[in-house]
């Protein structure tokens, strides 16, 4: 199964998964009946003379009864099956942790009912359920992992909910499933599924004894700040080679003069940069959308300072 | 089956009439027919290019073709509304359905020849609209969705208001068939001796009637909303995006049976033909036409199982959904028994409608994948769909198209193109069409969403291979193309004006046939499909 159909990580995957195999040997079946006989009467029947006898059939009560019945039968069940795997799928347990969602153009945005937030990156527990409350800032957007066989559009204006059980230790690709606009295909974020007690650690704010965090101490600021490029999401509107995306490009851009919306220019220094990361429309850049969330409360004055030496080696 | 025969040398072809005043004012069904094939033939040539740098684009997986992402989103945007709204909407049924209703059910036009001609100038006003925003397109995708059809800088209005204009166009023929079919058959043409491609067209012809209006109002919702920031579908000025999407969907399913159901008809007309024998089941092909017609109104809301609509919305539509796909498997079942007993000849039409049986199999066989509902949450937005319905449109609609241009390229106009190069282009265009789009089904299992200008390194080789695929089905279908345009500066009509001895009446008549078709108005004695009847 591991070919065709990516690993299974959540509690939801297997009845999905059971229903997918059934469709797919009956749709093998009958897509080799349909081609065998084709290219059976095919090469039976080829014309050989200009007078080949013909035989004068227009219909039998008996085998298109036959041929209309068995489909019936067997696309009931699908059916049947299908709806009752959705039931599930559409109905959190009543102990689900709850974890706030809110989706952005173009990032993911996670709020614990601890209190403790995470951008791009949703933390959870193995073998707990989890029922996610998510809401849009704009346009629709959807919560799609394909290892949890999970999928829920985002709307702005309601709220959609989703829950699975992550089973597997791991990190799993969360992507946007529904067309955004410009940065919809780097809405990526990541499911980091912890053993509980390494959840214990991440909860009590033990940002140490996480992997990344671990790791951050020891390497250079301006690589933190690689990291966090495409971790936070800059990387849907800001490019690092030159091309123009959504938001200007970091290379070359630190010690750079800009022009602004209001007609004045500013300098391309630490400030500035910190300043449009927090408030992105106090000085915007002429001939760019206003569409930058602030990252306050977001990236911390640590990882905007590594952010910012990230931006300097792009030269 | 029918007196009144006309032999090949006695008449004056339709075609015979030069200048473009004899184009553009013509009342003929069969030039109107021409008009729109050179038409909808253009728009799909554009569209087809768009899709080739789409695929040139997803070779790889950062962005390196289109300079932004907003330009790889415009391409897909184009692509789809062009294809869908201005190609494989209107392309079979008024295409082929202007030249060939009348003469199938011996009429000598449509029943209003005028109001045919008004159709193809809204069309072309339809088209005009679209032209001009091109300039400045809308990176929205074929279905508009709001609130981001809304919010976006690109320019969404011009191309809804082509697709709005386009409708009445569409409107206006429907009813003229439906008209046509009921008032102006041959005496003796009862409804149970008419061709299959006549019910087809009908059916067709109910839903454009009753579904397109649906359409024109929801895009001139949109309109008036970007316009005038009313707030139907914005949120925000609280309306319901969901509302959209309902709205959307309730034309946009029954569309997908606008595009499929004429070419149904079609491999119902040339298979008999190819295989010397009757159509087997008629009436069940017949009816199973009407009840796919009538169910498609109902299963709009597949499209949004996870757009947060209520769970019992959800088992009635996936129950509704199942129910399509029965006559559409009775369908797949006459066709392939037709071919029993018979004398078998693959002409190159004929391999486009046994292509057309095996992917359409595979379309229809997948697109069950996508009504049982656990399964269409995984598969839902990713390339599985794509693959889908590319099985059901190019695998469906395309392949019956580009039979039918071979089936009635003499009849229509009067030429004979190289049979050689015919087969030669449709094995490119098979192959070609399974290397692109196969691979899709298994990127859709993997997960790789669609409309991705970018994507995850894993997905790559499932990427390359569908490039390099739709590479081969562009040269299939550019060789078709010249193999068809070739013989048309050619002198001289063809000997024969029914080569492949068929009974229906359209090869009763001279190729190309004379202006109002008929001499004398046939009288029908026998059904279309008697074949080798004792």
């Amino acid at each position: 199964m591991s070919t065709w159909i990516p690993e299974s990580a959540s509690n939801l995957a297997a009845s999905v998964d059971n229903i997918t195999l059934f469709v797919t040997i009956v749709s093998v079946f009958f897509f080799v009946l349909i081609s065998a006989v084709l290219v059976a009467f095919s090469i039976k029947y080829r014309r050989k003379s200009e007078d080949q006898e013909t035989a004068y059939i227009t219909h039998n009560p008996v085998i298109e009864t036959i041929w209309t019945i068995i489909p019936t039968i067997l696309l009931m069940v699908i059916f049947a099956w299908g709806w009752i795997a959705f039931k599930e799928l559409r109905n959190p347990p009543a102990e689900a942790i709850e974890v706030n969602v809110v989706a952005k153009q173009w990032l993911w945005e996670f709020e614990y009912f601890t209190g403790k937030k995470s951008l791009n990156e949703l933390f959870v527990q193995q073998n707990k359920p989890v029922r996610l409350i998510m809401r849009s800032d704009d346009v629709i957007h959807s919560f799609f992992v394909p290892q949890f066989r999970v999928k829920q559009d985002i709307l702005p204006g309601s709220y959609q909910q989703l829950w699975f059980t992550p089973t597997k230790v791991g990190t799993f690709d969360l992507l946007c499933a529904e067309y955004c606009g410009s940065g919809h295909s780097k809405m990526l974020a990541t499911v980091k599924v912890l053993s509980p007690e390494a959840f214990a650690r991440w909860e009590k704010g033990d940002e140490l004894e996480d992997g990344a965090a671990l790791a951050a101490i020891s390497v250079s600021p301006a690589e933190r700040g690689k990291d966090l490029y495409s971790q936070r999401g800059c990387l849907a509107c800001h490019s690092i080679d030159g091309k123009e995306v959504i938001g200007p490009t970091f290379k070359n851009l630190y010690g750079k003069t800009e022009d602004l919306e209001d007609g004045s220019s500013v300098l391309v220094d630490e400030n500035y940069l910190r300043e449009s990361i927090y408030e992105p429309e106090a000085k915007m850049v002429k001939g760019y959308p206003p569409t930058m969330p602030s990252f306050k409360g977001i990236l911390s004055e640590e990882e905007v300072t590594a952010l910012i030496e990230y931006i300097k080696t792009l030269k | 089956m029918a007196n009144g025969a006309m032999t090949q040398t006695q008449h004056i072809p339709y075609l015979a009439q030069k200048g473009l005043k004899s184009w553009i004012l013509t009342t003929d069904h069969k030039r109107i027919g021409i008009l729109y094939l050179v038409t909808i033939s253009f728009f799909f040539m554009i569209a087809g290019l768009a899709a080739l740098g789409m695929r040139y684009e997803l070779m790889t997986p950062e962005l390196d073709f289109f300079r932004t992402p907003t330009e790889y989103n415009v391409a897909f945007t184009l692509h789809g509304s062009l294809m869908v709204f201005f190609f494989i909407v209107p392309g079979i049924a008024a295409s082929f359905g202007n030249f060939l209703i009348p003469l199938m059910i011996g009429a000598r036009d449509v029943a209003f020849p005028r109001i045919n001609l008004l159709s193809f100038w809204i069309y072309l006003v339809g088209t005009a609209i679209l032209l001009s925003a091109l300039a400045q397109p809308a990176d929205t995708g074929w279905t508009f969705y709001t609130p981001y059809s809304i919010q976006t800088g690109t320019k969404v209005i011009l191309i809804t208001l082509g697709v709005f204009v386009l409708g009445f166009s569409s409107i206006l023929t429907g009813m003229n068939f439906i008209v046509t079919i009921h008032k102006l058959r041959a005496p003796g043409m009862t409804w149970s001796r008419l061709p299959l491609f006549i019910w087809a067209s009908y059916a067709t012809a109910i839903l454009q009637l009753l579904a397109t209006p649906v359409v024109g109002i929801t895009l001139l919702l949109l309109i008036a909303e970007r316009a005038f920031d009313i707030g139907f579908f914005d949120p925000a000025k609280g309306g319901d995006p969901i509302l959209f999407q309902n709205f959307f969907w309730f034309y946009s399913h029954p569309a997908v049976y606008i595009m499929v159901i004429p070419a149904f008809g079609i491999i119902s007309e040339i298979i008999p033909v190819f295989a010397r024998k009757p159509i087997f089941g008629y009436k069940a092909i017949a009816y199973s036409s009407f009840a796919i017609a009538i169910i498609s109104f109902f299963v709009w809301l597949h499209h949004m199982f996870v757009s947060g609509i209520s769970e019992t919305a959800a088992a009635i539509f996936s129950f509704l959904t199942m129910l399509v796909a029965i006559p559409t498997a009775v369908k797949v079942f006459n066709w392939t028994a037709t071919l029993y007993k018979g004398s078998i000849d693959f002409h190159s039409s004929m391999l486009y409608a046994l292509s057309f049986i095996v992917l359409f199999t595979v379309g229809g066989l997948t697109g069950v994948y996508l009504g049982a509902l656990a399964v269409d949450v995984h598969l839902h937005d990713t390339y599985f769909i794509v693959a889908h319905m590319h099985y059901v449109m190019i695998g469906g609609t395309v392949m019956g198209f580009f039979g039918a241009l071979h089936f009635w390229y003499q009849k229509w106009f009067g030429k004979v193109f190289n049979e050689l190069t015919a087969k030669a282009a449709w094995f490119l265009i098979f192959v070609g069409f399974n290397v692109t789009f196969f691979p899709q089904f298994f990127m859709g299992f993997q997960g790789m969403p669609r409309r991705y200008a970018t994507y995850p390194e894993e997905y790559i080789s499932y990427h390359a291979l569908s490039t390099y695929g739709s590479w081969i089905l562009g040269l299939g279908i550019i060789i078709m193309t010249v193999n068809l345009l070739i013989p048309l500066w050619k002198k001289g009509w063809p000997e024969s004006s029914n080569p492949y001895g068929s009974l229906s009446l359209e090869w009763q008549v001279p190729s190309p046939p004379p202006h109002e078709n008929f001499d004398e108005i046939p009288t029908v004695t026998d059904w279309t499909y008697a074949y080798g009847k004792k």
